[in-house]
């Protein structure tokens, strides 16, 4: 197990500079650089630009250089804990991000635990009592749940809350709260106002999950150990839970691996039409503006979340599942 | 080993029982039609057939593990432990409580795959602990040095060290002691194993039924032995009973069945067996003409008639009675009761 674990960091830390690279050459591709949409939007407005001016900062950014040498000088500098300064905001990228990337990791942590909360119970029910009227209602629920977009849910729920309640449901934190530290009534602020994106963001996975794990459930209740179960007398809903469920759930964990980025992706319109303060639509912004610092800092602590995500599910599959613990020797 | 004397009374009667399967697209169908059956402590029943006669079904009835969409349509089951009045297993519900006293202690179950019968990700140990904790209301290390001892009694070596192994990580054989010693756990009183040394190769076949009888005589319970294998009946069975097309046509002693098969299917299957001969007296197997109908073509009386070299005018519409022919010997078959008309003419 420990060498299993080791392995794993290995392969970890060699992706992660693969990603590094990948992330870096990701935010050089876009044709020019965050001078050239600067001097843009500066002659748009009918300043004039000095053009030595603009040759001290390509020189001061090295934005001239080649590929590899500006790959060098960010990623040494990402490993001293420096990721550069954003051009747009004039501020270390450093103190620009993390509050961001904390109120994703906690909105879509908590949207991650809500979906297996509600995907998990309902999926083992549907599975079990399959062709039930509770499995059609959880099946035309679920499809709902996938084809609605996100955004669109967010609008409705929005408008409903406005029209009933007469509240404008938006942000993460009340004003008075927005940059006091971490107390109770704090979390309970965050509380009140996260659950609405917590749960436009869950939808469409819960449903997905509901549908994966009533596949795979019902494919491990035909397995004849489901039977030997039965036959020495443990009581039905401690077969199943033992049993199946615990077979059907493997390939469900090793998604958790790759849920944070898509919810991440997938959150960006979301926190853009409920006004949250997360990493997506920042991410958003920079990529625009070609902020190129502050977009290569999110996309590359992003791919860092997924790869851990991956650790994390394989050490857990390892875990549960003697056959990959002994398996990969 | 304990004295079972000869007219024991039997611990469990299977009567007149019929299972249905429903399904949605189609008509019913009827697998299991006509089974009656009888188990005796100390004895060994085999149940014989072909693929699809029902054999299973009717060995899967006994402990309710059908489908939510079979049905047992028709007959009971008494189950006769000791004193006490019977129990008739086919009215009670398939997840109750009565039932579950009953699966796993008093009538348990070897599976004929033990590499997919048993659950690959928990130890073999903790599947068998799990049944010493559920009926004897053991502690988890108690029911471990159980499991160890029962171990040690089905010859897996280094039973302590084997029981925190997973299935994967034993051979087939030790994989079916395993099971074995998993469905003697709470030293049941009938024990039903669906064909399990099908899946073994031949000298692990021997061991395990070698096995199987060695515990019959240490723990005296009665035994269900489903098969195809007419040489493992031979060897292992007290009693015989033959299934063709989900009826029971022949139930007797292997040595009454074997010398003297009242029922023409019993005469072919015998007769298809390949026999040592010098070259001189050899002669060619003959085969069972035809091939088994499906059982919605099933004629309403003897299944047997569309194949049958003897089927005479009853034969397609009356169902055969239940005939004795002495010393618990019972066959269905209209040959025994009636005389078919050009012998009598």
């Amino acid at each position: 197990m420990l060498g299993f674990i080791i392995r794993r960091l290995i392969a970890m830390l060699l992706t992660l500079v693969a990603v590094s690279i990948v992330a870096f050459a990701i935010i050089q591709l876009p044709p020019g650089d965050y001078l050239t949409s600067y001097i843009a939007q500066l002659s748009s407005t009918g300043d004039q630009v000095d053009p030595r001016v603009i040759e001290n900062l390509r020189v001061q950014y090295g934005l001239g250089e080649p590929f590899y040498i500006q790959y060098w000088k960010w990623i040494t500098g990402i490993v001293q804990g420096n990721f550069g300064q954003s051009f747009e905001w004039k501020r270390p990228v450093w103190e620009l991000i993390w509050g961001r990337l904390g109120n994703s990791i906690m909105v879509e942590g908590l949207a991650v635990i809500v979906m297996w909360v509600i995907a998990v119970p309902i999926g083992i029910y549907v599975a079990v009592r399959k062709y039930s009227l509770g499995d059609y209602l959880a099946t035309v629920a679920g499809f709902i749940g996938l084809a609605v977009p996100n955004f669109f849910f967010a609008l409705i729920l929005m408008y409903l809350a406005y029209i009933w309640f007469g509240t404008t449901m938006g942000g993460l934190f009340s004003p008075q709260f927005e940059t006091a530290r971490w107390s109770l009534p704090r979390i309970w602020d965050f509380l009140a106002h996260a659950w609405a994106p917590v749960l436009v963001l869950a939808t469409a996975g819960t449903a997905e999950l509901i549908r994966i794990l009533r596949a795979n459930l019902l494919d491990e209740l035909q397995k004849p150990y489901v039977t030997t179960a039965r036959a020495k007398g443990l009581p039905e809903w401690k077969v199943i839970l033992k049993y199946p469920v615990r077979l059907a759930l493997n390939p469900l964990i090793s998604t958790i691996g790759w849920l944070l980025p898509a919810l991440v992706s997938g959150s960006v319109i979301v926190s853009v039409v409920m006004n949250l303060p997360t990493a997506g639509p920042m991410l958003l912004r920079s990529l625009t503006t070609q902020d190129m610092y502050l977009a290569g800092a999110i996309i590359l602590l992003l791919s860092v979340l997924t790869v851990i995500g991956t650790v994390i599910s394989d050490i857990l599959l390892a875990l549960i599942d003697p056959r990959i613990r002994y398996g990969s020797k | 080993m304990p004295l079972i004397p000869m007219d024991a009374k039997p611990i469990l009667t299977i009567k007149d029982m019929s299972i249905v399967f429903s399904s949605p697209d189609e008509a019913d169908i009827e697998a299991v039609r006509q089974v009656d059956l009888t188990l005796s402590p100390g004895k060994t029943l085999a149940l014989v057939g072909e693929s699809g006669c029902g054999k299973s079904v009717t060995a899967r009835s006994v402990l309710r593990l059908l489908d939510r969409n079979a049905r047992i349509q028709r007959g009971s089951m008494l189950f006769a432990p000791g004193d006490e009045p019977p129990t008739d297993i086919a009215k009670l519900k398939a997840d109750s409580l009565p039932l579950r006293a009953i699966r796993g202690r008093e009538i348990s179950m070897i599976f004929q795959e033990p590499m997919t019968s048993l659950s690959p990700v928990h130890t073999i140990g903790d599947q068998i602990d799990e049944m010493l904790i559920l009926h004897e209301r053991l502690k988890p290390k108690q029911a471990r040095e159980r499991t160890v001892a029962l171990f040690d009694q089905v010859g897996i070596p280094g039973a302590r060290e084997r029981a925190d192994s997973y299935p994967f990580q034993l051979s087939g054989g030790l994989r079916q002691r395993a099971m074995i010693a998993m469905a003697l756990a709470c030293a049941p009183k009938v024990l039903i194993a669906d064909e399990p040394t099908t899946a073994l190769d031949v000298t692990t076949q021997a061991q395990i039924l070698d096995l199987l009888r060695q515990l019959q005589a240490d723990f005296g319970m009665a035994m269900l032995f489903i098969t195809h294998d007419l040489g493992v009946v031979a060897e292992i069975a007290d009693e015989v009973a033959v299934m063709y097309l989900g009826d029971v046509v022949e139930q007797g002693s292997v040595f009454d069945v074997f010398a003297a098969p009242s029922h023409p299917y019993t005469q072919a299957l015998m007769s298809s067996i390949p026999k040592m001969a010098r070259k001189a007296d050899r002669v060619r197997l003959s085969p069972i003409k035809g091939t088994v109908p499906a059982p919605r073509d099933r004629p309403e009386g003897c299944a047997f008639t569309s194949r049958c070299p003897h089927a005479f005018e009853p034969c397609a519409t009356v169902r055969p009675e239940r005939t004795a022919l002495g010393n618990g010997h019972h066959a269905r078959c209209h040959l025994l009761t009636r005389q078919p008309a050009e012998v009598v003419a």
